[in-house]
């Protein structure tokens, strides 16, 4: 059976018709077309997926998109101020925080959420919060780096 | 310059994987695609009986159901193997065919058996579960070390005892002589397990058939774009080439997993090419886990011999290899060329022996994961080693020095075939003393003794073989293609450069590499050039990605097309300049006269070449037009390497052992390699990281547990099968030294995989080293807080 949702994302109004078992996920990627949300895994393992639902990070896999009925929703797509990086991206840009890309609208979505909680996170904390993404390239070296650059840039402004 | 060789220039294609606009396979979608759905094994060995597709081909949105037989009728072919092993006797490998969907017997959980296309994935999906296979189990053979046993079952009736091949190096008389005369013997057994590459994004591709030109398209999520098309289309398809285009655009990582013509791909265009439509696949995570090819699966037994000094005399190995139910593509060159060759590691060990037997089992096959062969090697040497250090009571880097090879011994053969091209071993090792400070480490040790924690320190000094290799060598050895790379540079008429280049990025970062190599020799900023992979109609011809050869073998082939761009450029020049072309100098992307300041930018020359109104084009008088060029400035190069090129390492690793849990953290880890001359030292690091983060993820928490009953893959998803996570892993202390590689024009070697070859046997010798006093002599893999907890009162007992 179908049903009809209504939800903003990244400032966008829409009503979205779709199967009851639609993940918001499946929504994001196939019914808007915003495929830099990925899926990485079948188990809510990997946070390839992880967007920001009424400003906090969750792993759009999880959720069926029915459950985002209102929500307010910023994916990967809606971070960057038009041309103007958000820090983390630009972040891990300057770090080289990345290397195939894939798990990376998740990660940056996540570290976001991140220093907005804990604006001055230390090594261990970064890495414990980072448990629900998993990157295969990086080792994670550099993405920590990527978040410490990050925190340092926005403390400073 | 700042954006040459040697710089730390930040990536050309981050920006459109940070925003999200990303462009992978699944991203894609083709007007009136339809969609896959694969009927997949349940178990692990069983004949086929009758496969009722009645109920699925009736289910809501389904167009189209096939099996195996329609496969048979259509007479496609079966999956090929692109590198055969002569075995000792002389006889060839035993090579079962290996069709898209099974015919009449499954021989791993996850075997193709039918395929369902429908209008939706949901569709496809429902209506697979509607397809009735009747199956009858017949006994199954799982475990590596089972297969050749008396009894086993067998995987196929052509290979008894579930041999493959059984396959030797080096000189069994030298070695057996070495330990006759042995001062001390060293013995070790031990598993290799075997692994999930799990490559973030999982394989995916689209086929599109157009009915009306004949044109066969494959989108896919691969490694060797040019590879999958002629493997597919010549042994498979019989597609011919000029017919079929392969694209791989943005790859979510590899790791070996994304090289391979899989059946998945396969069978998507030959339904695609019967029904003449676009089909679309993409696994799910327990697909993958099931279908990717897995590494590993070494079961080996090795001996090392040791004079009164600690000098090495001789080294046996005997290794047993899982090839899973089918041969993949590279499959049989893994246990062997990859992997016995490189038994001489750093040192000087004169007499080297090594027996491959490589078999069969019900499980998914076995190809080349990250490192491919190489990790295996060290894994087996620097373990045996440092136990040789241990029970001579030797420093074991000190065993190491008193065995490597000298400097001044370059080029050395050594006494398994190859022929390693340059190193400072010594100096590497020196430099990771000091980054580890090891002398520092007693003092440590104690420090972590007072707060109740266990401190090991671990070794390992890995070398590998990258950049394979001269072709003819190759095919001598057993290769069903050339090794080279392919390179075309192209000025454009205003200036600025496309490269097209054979190999494929999946995370490398060539777009920069590549780049900063063609601004450095071609004097054009790198903003003005532009790197395009990943398909078929782009570049001419390629072995893509894998092995750490893309710069030295791909690179190298661009430095070629530079030159003759440069040759070619020189001649323009001196055509508008009136000059003799040897008067001519290169010099910061100026042609100019010697000794005067005549010069003109190489963009100007490339307008010159596209508007040759000045130029010395063709008279038609073949007395006027010695010395008449053609118009245009491309050009095209193959790179066919002289030798493999050999990245080697030190890796000292610290770990910090709980004895109540036996929760092993790493504590501190130095990598100093030598990976030749370095092009961008941020990428490198960057493969350093994450090469060590997978072969820390061997050491500690990775490893496919298959049911030796069922056949069923115990660890099939990212909840089951550990990868390593952010607070798994410390930051990592790298470093470097730099002896160039003579067999290449860039002096470079691979830096993809070494980090993972030298990780994993670091981390266990420092677990090794941290549980002396508890007796414990060897760990198996992965150190699972259960194995060291177990190993610690074991070795109490």
């Amino acid at each position: 059976m179908a049903v009809t949702v209504n939800l903003t994302v990244n400032g966008a109004q829409h009503t979205v018709e779709c199967e009851e078992r639609t993940l918001l996920v499946q929504l994001l990627r196939e019914h808007l077309g915003l495929t830099g949300t990925h899926v990485g895994c079948d188990t809510s393992q990997c946070g390839a997926c992880v967007v920001h639902v009424d400003g906090e990070s969750l792993k759009s896999c999880t959720m069926l998109a029915a459950q985002a009925e209102g929500a307010n929703i910023t994916t990967i797509e809606g971070l960057a101020n038009g041309d103007e990086l958000h820090p983390m991206q630009q972040a891990f840009h300057e770090n080289h925080g990345l290397q195939c890309g894939f798990c990376t609208p998740g990660m940056i979505m996540s570290s976001v959420d991140l220093l907005k909680n804990n604006p001055t996170p230390s090594e261990q904390e970064i890495r414990h919060w980072l448990e629900g993404n998993i990157c295969r390239c990086t080792g994670y070296h550099n993405i920590v780096k990527s978040i410490q650059a990050c925190a340092d840039k926005m403390k400073a402004a | 310059m700042t954006t040459g060789i040697g710089a730390r220039v930040l990536r050309k294609e981050d920006r459109r994987f940070i925003t999200g606009n990303g462009n992978y396979v699944d991203d894609i979608n083709v007007n009136g695609q339809y969609y896959a759905a694969f009927v997949r094994s349940p178990h692990p060995h069983a004949e086929i009986g009758s496969v009722d597709i009645a109920g699925a081909k009736a289910s809501d949105g389904v167009i189209e159901v096939l099996t195996g037989a329609e496969v048979a009728a259509d007479e496609i072919g079966g999956l090929p193997v692109g590198w055969g092993i002569t075995q000792t006797n002389g006889e060839p490998m035993v090579e079962p065919a290996w069709p898209i969907l099974a015919q009449g017997r499954v021989r791993f959980v996850g075997d193709a058996v039918a395929v369902v296309i429908a209008k939706s994935i949901d569709a496809a999906r429902d209506a697979a579960e509607m397809v009735n296979v009747s199956y009858t189990p017949i006994p199954a053979v799982i475990a590596t070390e089972d297969a050749p046993k008396d009894g086993a079952p067998q995987v196929w009736d052509e290979a008894p005892g579930n041999t493959s091949f059984d396959w030797e190096i080096g000189d069994k008389a030298a070695a057996d002589q070495a330990f006759e005369g042995a001062h001390h013997v060293t013995k070790l057994e031990l598993v290799n397990q075997r692994l999930v590459p799990n490559a973030m994004e999982p394989r995916a591709a689209i086929a599109e058939f157009n009915s009306v030109s004949g044109d066969l398209t494959l989108h896919a999520t691969a490694q060797a774009p040019h590879a999958i098309r002629l493997l597919l289309g010549a042994f498979v398809l019989q597609q011919p080439e000029h017919k079929f285009r392969v694209i791989s655009p943005d790859v979510g990582g590899g790791f070996g997993s994304k090289i391979y013509p899989y059946a998945e791909y396969a069978v998507l265009c030959w339904a695609a090419r019967r029904m003449g439509c676009a089909i679309k696949w993409t696994a799910d995570r327990s697909e993958s886990f099931i279908t990717d090819a897995h590494g590993r699966d070494h079961v080996s037994e090795a001996e090392l011999a040791l004079d009164a000094d600690g000098k090495f005399l001789g080294l046996r190995v005997n290794t047993v290899a899982n090839m899973g139910a089918y041969l993949s593509a590279f499959g049989p060159l893994v246990p062997t060329f990859l992997y016995a060759t490189l038994f001489a590691g750093q040192y000087t060990t004169p007499a080297i022996y090594a027996h491959v037997k490589a078999v069969f089992t019900n499980t998914t096959p076995v190809d080349a994961y990250r490192g491919a062969g190489r990790p295996e090697a060290t894994f087996l040497l620097e373990r045996i080693v440092e136990k040789a250090a241990k029970e001579t009571g030797i420093d074991p880097a000190d065993i190491r020095r008193r065995n490597f090879i000298q400097p001044d011994q370059f080029p050395y053969a050594t006494p398994v075939a190859l022929t390693y091209d340059s190193g400072e071993y010594g100096a590497t090792l020196d430099k990771a003393l000091a980054l580890a400070d090891y002398t520092g480490f007693a003092a440590r040790r104690d420090q972590s003794k007072t707060s109740g924690k266990l401190r090991g320190i671990g070794f390992s000094l890995p070398i590998e073989a990258t950049g394979a290799a001269p072709s003819a060598i190759a095919g001598q050895l057993g290769a069903r293609a050339g090794l080279y790379e392919s390179a075309e540079v192209r000025f454009n008429p205003t200036g600025s450069v496309t490269v097209f280049s054979g190999s494929h990025s999946h995370g490398q970062g060539h777009a920069t590499t590549f780049a900063q190599v063609v601004s450095d020799q071609l004097g054009v900023p790198i903003e003005n050039v532009e790197v395009v992979q990943g398909d078929t109609s782009n570049s001419q011809f390629g072995m893509g990605t894998y092995g750490s050869r893309s710069l030295s073998v791909g690179g190298s082939a661009i430095v070629r097309a530079c030159d003759k761009i440069l040759a070619k450029g020189r001649k323009i020049a001196a055509h508008i300049l009136e000059a003799s072309a040897d008067d001519i100098e290169f010099v910061d992307g100026n042609f100019q006269v010697k000794g005067t300041d005549k010069a003109m930018n190489i963009a100007e020359v490339a307008f010159a070449a596209y508007v040759p109104h000045n130029y010395p084009l063709p008279t038609g008088d073949p007395a006027q037009d010695e010395n008449a060029l053609e118009p245009g400035l491309n050009e095209q190069a193959f790179f066919d390497p002289l030798n493999f090129n050999f990245p080697n390492g030190a890796y000292i690793c610290e770990v910090e052992i709980d004895p109540d849990t036996g929760v092993v953290q790493i504590v501190d880890f130095s990598a100093v390699d030598d990976v030749g001359n370095i092009i961008n030292p941020m990428i490198v690091e960057g493969q350093v990281h994450g090469g060590i983060a997978q072969g820390v993820g061997q050491a500690l928490y990775e490893g496919a547990v298959y049911d030796k009953e069922t056949g069923q893959l115990l660890s099939g998803s990212m909840m089951d099968y550990t990868l390593p996570r952010a607070d798994n892993l410390p930051m990592i202390k790298t470093g470097t030294t730099e002896t160039p590689c003579p067999f290449n024009p860039l002096g470079v070697k691979g830096c993809g995989e070494i980090g993972t070859i030298g990780a994993t046997p670091a981390v266990i010798n420092a677990i090794i080293d941290a549980l002396g006093d508890y007796g414990v002599t060897d760990i198996s893999m992965p150190a699972t807080p259960e194995v060291v907890w177990r190993a610690m009162q074991e070795g109490r007992a």
